[in-house]
């Protein structure tokens, strides 16, 4: 997944600015190019299947299409589903990029959940924005110590982060069950679910009448800040270093197993934080089932964005529209929405074959 | 709670901790000879559905168990084929092609049963228990443990024979040279390629095999993601195992006899443990055996790393 961007060749026109700008659009459509064509190829797929099973696949994305920008409500309920996939993806790229395969997202979201469900219905009395801010660095601490653990047990023991974050998912799964149907489940309830939280502590909301919160401004105003820490410090440089040679960034003195540990951890806060803004921004309560995938599904977020995070707030939007649309389909045509897994599992197919088939083409002949 | 210090208890216990096993020895088996040929695959997942849901709908339309199985495990090649595909010919990270297969595993078979099977709710035939002669003659732990479906039987064939392929035939000679040392078979005339193809293609139609016992031997209806991390925990498998396909063998019992005890426990009413820290016992201890095993001199040197000729 290293992408070490080699500089144009210069030469005397290219001081000129039209000449720059042209070189700046090619490099962006150079950048941009292959998730588009990953994007159509997937959506490609998606389409033949549809066909084969015996569906009108053109009508089909026409209603997601319109379903999902028919008006400001559809189109803000959208931005709601695209709120945790880009936090979690920004997240991701930050692991990405060290080599560290966190596949634990979901369980960070459910760890950040749990934690901003618990500090949401305790600490009554704070002023409203005191206890909002509790909640949601709650819920990133949470995220970052569960992610902290698979971060550690590879530090200390080697042991393949990729086997304990899918074991921490499955932890938090049942840890948030036994919450809901115990020390957090509402008094007389008939379901397993938490108390709901008080109109007070909710995130408040950026577009009337809609459900769309604050989320979405705080996404994309981290994918900046973490984009600037990626690019533009020495911690992210390191962190980047580690990621591509961890022998090369030991010898130059850089401490890999503090880049690891950051990186996990980074990574884990955004998922908590997610689930912390689920609680208050969405459902304002816990439930058993309260991710149906986001940590998964930026996986393949993250990915298709390069791990770059700005990029990432496009393909987190990119799948939020699937997502919306797949609901539309399931509601509008009985299209299973699980086509949307397949959709992600040939983005992301389609993404690391053009990274590996650009690699090649870029090594020298013999 | 005095029974569980019982020897029945413990008899019940042994039985269907092999049973439960075996859906994890086909996979873990399988991945051995994946990975001692240099090429990780954490899609095993996703092609364990893929048998399941393959297996079972094979024998919901034709009544035949062993097409359905040969079906299953024709299907896991296929996805073998497809990672392959990505993992060795493009050389494209090996991690990410797994992942991606997870996700079209689960998104395939969901998709298909959705639209096909979800309405018949019917199940199928299992496969029938057959009494092992003698043995399950033995006091107590005849029953539970020697009247079982032939396919946890097969499991010692599979662990025996995947052993005799990697340590007693030049094929299997050369695949752990291609996980170890792939230049020097490459220089030696063969293709790394191939033998890396090879290796994923018997490794995946295990996980296949795997993903149909758990239709077609163990429940009798296909469930949108019923392995529920049993692919994932073979990966743990195989790094305890040291990469050895008898270890696999007897570490895949290990995890079993958790998957065991938590079902065992769950129904014992004596027992006041919340449901969900035995549901979590299983995945715990994946985390606790990795730990264990600080020594990793076992592993593959070239593992997950794509063959590039210079």
């Amino acid at each position: 997944m290293a992408d070490i961007n080699i500089p144009p060749p210069t030469n005397a026109t290219s001081i000129l600015a039209g000449a720059s700008l042209r070189a700046g659009l090619s490099r962006l459509a150079k950048a941009t190019a292959p998730p588009v064509v990953a994007v159509l190829l997937a959506l490609l797929a998606g389409a033949v299947l549809l066909a084969v099973t015996g569906f009108y696949a053109f009508d089909i994305f026409t209603v997601m299409v319109n379903g999902v920008f028919q008006d400001v409500g559809s189109i803000a309920e959208m931005l709601l589903r695209a709120t945790p996939l880009i936090l979690i993806g920004i997240g991701l790229c930050v692991a990405f990029r060290c080599s560290i395969w966190n596949i634990g997202a979901e369980g960070q979201f459910y760890a950040g959940s749990c934690a901003a469900t618990f500090c949401g219905v305790q600490f009554a009395g704070l002023p409203s924005w005191a206890h909002i801010l509790l909640i949601l660095v709650a819920g990133a601490a949470a995220g970052a110590l569960w992610a902290a653990i698979a971060g550690l047990l590879k530090v200390l023991f080697n042991a393949s982060e990729i086997v304990t974050t899918i074991m921490l998912n499955y932890i938090a799964i049942f840890m948030t069950s036994y919450l809901v149907t115990g020390p957090l489940m509402e008094s007389g309830a008939a379901y397993p679910q938490s108390a709901k939280l008080l109109r007070e502590v909710w995130l408040p909301r950026v577009v009337p009448s809609t459900r769309l919160h604050i989320g979405i401004l705080i996404a994309v105003a981290l994918a900046m800040i973490i984009y600037v820490f990626l690019f533009r410090s020495s911690a992210g440089y390191a962190v980047r270093i580690v990621g591509i040679n961890s022998h090369a960034a030991r010898y130059a003195g850089i401490s890999v197993r503090r880049s690891i540990l950051l990186a996990i951890s980074i990574s884990g806060s955004m998922a908590g934080l997610a689930g912390a803004m689920q609680i208050a921004g969405v459902t304002h309560r816990l439930y058993q089932d309260i991710s149906p995938g986001y940590g998964f599904e930026a996986i393949a977020v993250a990915l298709l964005a390069n791990n770059n995070p700005v990029g990432a707030i496009f393909s987190g939007i990119l799948f939020a529209v699937l997502d919306s649309g797949s609901e539309l389909m399931q509601i509008n045509a009985q299209v299973p929405q699980v086509l949307v897994f397949i959709i992600q599992g040939m983005v992301i197919l389609s993404v690391v074959g053009f990274a590996a088939l650009k690699f090649q083409s870029a090594r020298p002949q013999e | 709670m005095d029974h569980i210090l019982t020897l029945g208890f413990l008899a019940t216990t042994l039985g269907a901790t092999w049973r439960l096993a075996t859906p994890i020895i086909f996979a873990s088996v399988g991945e051995v000879i994946s990975e001692r040929a240099g090429v990780l695959n954490i899609g095993l997942e996703g092609t364990m559905l893929i048998g399941a849901f393959t297996g079972f709908a094979t024998v919901y339309a034709t009544g035949n168990l062993p097409l359905g199985f040969l079906a299953a495990g024709a299907a896991g090649a296929l996805a073998g084929l497809l990672f392959a595909f990505f993992a060795i010919t493009i050389k494209a990270n090996q991690i990410i092609v797994g992942a991606a297969l997870n996700l079209l595993g689960l998104g395939l078979t969901s998709f298909l049963f959705r639209t096909y099977l979800v309405q018949t709710g019917q199940g199928v035939q299992i496969v029938p228990a057959m009494d092992v002669p003698l043995l399950s003659q033995i006091p107590y732990f005849g029953t539970p443990l020697f009247r079982q479906n032939v396919v946890v039987y097969s499991t010692i064939l599979v662990a025996l024979g995947a052993y005799f392929l990697l340590f007693r035939t030049s094929f299997g000679l050369t695949l752990r040279a291609v996980g170890e040392h792939p230049k020097a078979v490459d220089v030696g005339g063969r293709s790394v390629a191939l033998y890396r193809y090879a290796a994923v293609l018997i490794g995946c139609s295990l996980a296949g095999l795997g993903g149909a016992y758990l239709t077609l031997a163990h429940a009798n209806q296909f469930v949108e993601g019923m392995t529920s991390g049993r692919g994932f925990i073979a990966l743990a498998v195989v790094v305890f195992a040291r990469w050895s396909p008898i270890g696999a063998f007897f570490v895949s019992l290990l995890f079993g006899m958790f998957y065991a005890l938590q079902l065992q426990l769950q129904a014992e009413p004596s027992i006041h443990i919340p449901y969900q820290v035995l549901q979590a016992m299983p995945y715990l201890a994946t985390i606790v055996a990795l730990l264990l095993v600080r020594n990793r001199t076992d592993t593959p040197a070239t593992l997950g790393v794509p063959y590039r000729k210079v």
